[in-house]
């Protein structure tokens, strides 16, 4: 049978190589998850290890490199991961040509900002005096 | 097939509802005690905690799962009884860590 023939989508495009980024999106969102077990596991054992959850425990916590440049990471890396897992979903279920492009990008800029506004935030208190 | 749902489920919920209370949260500690002061009103009025509790056991989940679906893509974990195990294991986990979590943040803090 040739593969044209081939009675499945799947056996159709079998040996066809990667259509677009497929390949890379696919190693990325697994890296980062990766990543995320670890700084996910991070920022919920620092949580509950402060002796308090209070404003001012909170900003020294995150004021001292120890928990600044983690809780970066966690905010770029599960953005990422967010965006790359978001796609998954959307590609799946939305596959109207304008739709697709109009939600992806939509999420895109959606994570993009809060991004920066967490990165923003996180600046605002490693960077500033303590209260 | 459950937990695979539930793992898009959760990471849907972690990346709304999740990384938008992380940066309204990030956003209002940079801000002040008054801004603090409203996140910290709502994250602790009963709605609040339901959908904190909710993240934490959609951390749990998606972990977990995304732990098998790691495991899984090296091709390993595909019998039947094994998979199976596996996939309750997940939610058995996700449910014991959150209770976990919260008792002792419910005990201990405040």
């Amino acid at each position: 049978m040739s593969i044209g023939e081939s009675a499945t989508p799947l056996g159709r495009v079998r040996g066809l190589g990667s259509a677009q980024h497929g390949g890379e999106h696919w190693l990325t969102e697994r890296v980062t998850s990766v990543a995320l077990l670890f700084l996910g596991t991070w920022l919920l054992a620092s949580l509950l290890m402060l002796p308090k959850l209070d404003q001012r425990t909170l900003i020294e916590w995150l004021h001292a490199p120890s928990g600044a440049i983690p809780m970066a990471l966690f905010v770029i890396i599960g953005f990422r991961h967010a965006l790359d897992g978001v796609k998954v979903v959307v590609d799946d279920y939305v596959h109207e040509e304008g739709s697709n492009f109009a939600l992806n990008t939509l999420f895109l800029f959606a994570a993009l900002a809060g991004g920066a506004i967490a990165l923003f935030a996180l600046a605002r208190i490693a960077f500033g005096s303590v209260a | 097939m459950v937990v695979s749902i539930l793992h898009r489920a959760t990471g849907v919920a972690l990346s709304f509802a999740g990384l938008g209370i992380l940066t309204w949260w990030l956003f209002a500690l940079s801000s002040g005690p008054e801004a603090y002061a409203t996140f910290t009103k709502v994250a602790t009025s009963p709605l609040g905690l339901v959908v904190l509790i909710g993240i934490t056991w959609s951390f749990f989940q998606h972990l977990l799962s995304g732990i098998r679906h790691l495991v899984m893509d090296t091709g390993a974990a595909f019998e039947l009884g094994v998979n199976k195990t596996f996939a309750i294991l997940t939610i058995v986990g996700s449910i014991v860590l959150t209770a976990a979590v919260w008792f002792y943040v419910l005990g201990v803090a405040k």
